[in-house]
């Protein structure tokens, strides 16, 4: 399997709390990692790592074999190879649901504008919210707001997505529309890395299962054997918390 | 004796209250060239100098908000102009602009051996600098308002600190700042008074050149405060509906069919 990510030895502190311990992590091309564990676990902090929206405190992150801190590595582009959807989406607000699409596309990928509107619009299409591409990101739910945002994502036709809790924010009947969004890429080949609470997404549709407890990987398998036969203690005992509800 | 002295009491009250009306007609008759000229100086000097300072405003505080470089030189002069901006944003809000106004001013001749500003000009450089160290706060806020999501957003997907700010942040703290900016503006209307300390022929310079004509305080400073009055309340409603306008609707609304995806699909926004 081709690596393109490779997280080595990766820590994280903020002042004297220290978030990542030790983390050794690689994500292959095509899987969908799904990274589980309780909250404070630093599941979050790793995904901003990777995107450098959090700077290691130390460790390496590789991109196709680069560290991606050296400094002659091209950041910007990196970060639209591999992107970013939020919990809070974080669509810009200033901009209609297509051209949230469209302009990182022009401003990034230097497209013009009108094929970028042209692929921005299928991308639309593809998370089914091509109804709504003239709406701002205050006329519309979270639900659909997280899909453009997923649109956007794909606009930049990222080699890997990842996701930090896209569904979190969401009430209960959104949460659907949108894993039923990543289902759909999931089955495209696309890379993601996706921190969740659904572990029915982690179950189903995620070729592998990581789980974090305490700034380290506590458990890493596929997902039959690590939601049917869990390793660890702490696993079982998360699982069993979950189960319960 | 009496009667007479009361009816000549009472008619004298009648002429000084018809006298009133009379000598604010014959202010505005007499002195209308003057007073447009004084309108026309006063809107001039505070509109060019509130979108100056605002133009310095922006600058400040787009320069105050980029991130300190990695790079020690780099950082070492980011920290020395901040301090500088810092030192121009806290003397010119510190000092009065009457006593701001005559310290350029003169110091202008001092240094030039004599030769002073035209005074509009320098007016209007005074109103501006005085402006924009109240606007490079008003920007700077308006900035470290936008919620972090917005630069993150930005950032995860490729741009650049300057991409985000052009395409992403300064469209919405424009939208931010606007009450805030409409506020200086009226404030530099009334301000502007201040400027006849250098001799600019203001609304309020034109009141006082009129007195010295009719020796009529009242009348003639009453209409001069009513015409400023008049100014600062159309400006306030005109900029309040700009604001209303950008703020958009909540409610999106799409026509059409959404159960027959064949059907056309209008979309639109309701304003």
């Amino acid at each position: 399997m081709e690596k393109i990510i490779e997280l080595i030895n990766l820590k994280k502190s903020f002042g004297d709390h220290e978030v990542l311990r030790d983390i050794n992590l690689t994500l292959n091309r095509g899987e969908i990692v799904s990274v589980i564990g309780s909250s404070g676990s630093g599941k979050s902090t790793m995904l901003r790592c990777i995107n450098l929206l959090e700077e290691p405190t130390s460790g390496e992150i590789l991109f196709n074999g680069e560290n991606i801190q050296s400094k002659s590595f091209n950041l910007c582009s990196y970060r639209a190879k591999v992107c970013m959807v939020f919990q809070q989406f974080n669509l810009f607000n200033n901009m209609t649901a297509l051209e949230n699409c469209v302009r990182p596309q022009m401003v990034v990928l230097k497209k013009d504008r009108q094929s970028a509107t042209q692929f921005a619009i299928e991308q639309l299409e593809k998370v089914g919210m091509s109804a709504f591409i003239n709406a701002k990101p205050n006329q519309l739910s979270g639900g659909q707001k997280q899909r453009v945002a997923i649109a956007r994502a794909l606009c930049m036709q990222p080699e890997v997505i990842l996701f930090d809790e896209p569904t979190s924010a969401l009430d209960p009947e959104m949460v659907g529309e949108v894993l039923e969004v990543m289902k759909s890429l999931a089955k495209t080949g696309l890379t993601m890395m996706v921190v969740t609470h659904e572990m029915a997404f982690a179950r189903d549709i995620s070729t592998r299962v990581i789980f974090m407890d305490e700034g380290l990987i506590a458990e890493e398998n596929t997902p039959q054997e690590f939601f049917t036969n869990p390793q660890k203690e702490r696993t079982k005992e998360f699982l069993a918390r979950f189960l319960e509800n | 004796m009496h009667f007479i002295s009361n009816l000549t009491n009472i008619l004298a009250t009648q002429v000084q209250q018809l006298g009133f009306f009379k000598k604010v007609v014959t202010i505005i008759k007499d002195y209308y060239p003057n007073i447009l000229e004084g309108i026309a100086n006063t809107l001039l000097i505070a509109l060019i100098g509130t979108v100056i300072g605002l133009l310095i405003g922006v600058l400040t505080g787009l320069i105050r908000t980029i991130p300190l470089s990695k790079n020690p030189v780099v950082k070492c002069i980011q920290k020395i102009v901040n301090v500088i901006i810092s030192i121009y944003v806290e003397i010119f809000r510190g000092t009065p602009m009457m006593v701001q106004s005559m310290v350029i001013f003169w110091g202008f001749a001092g240094l030039t051996g004599g030769n002073t500003l035209p005074v509009i000009p320098a007016g209007i450089i005074i109103v501006s600098i005085n402006t924009g160290a109240y606007m490079a706060e008003i920007v700077r806020g308006g900035i470290i308002s936008i919620d972090k999501g917005q630069f993150e957003g930005a950032h995860s997907l490729g741009m650049n600190h300057a991409q985000t700010m052009f395409n992403v942040i300064i469209p919405q703290m424009f939208r931010n700042i606007l009450p805030s900016v409409s506020n200086e503006f009226v404030i530099n209307v009334k301000d502007t008074s201040v400027l006849n300390v250098i001799g600019v022929y203001e609304l309020y310079k034109i009141g006082d050149i009129i007195i010295k004509g009719n020796f009529w305080m009242f009348e003639t400073y009453l209409v001069i405060c009513v015409i400023y009055f008049i100014l600062t309340f159309t400006i306030t409603r005109i900029l309040r509906l700009i604001e209303k306008k950008l703020a958009g609707n909540e409610n999106y609304v799409i026509c059409g069919s959404q159960s027959n995806p064949d059907a056309e699909i209008k979309v639109g926004g309701t304003n």
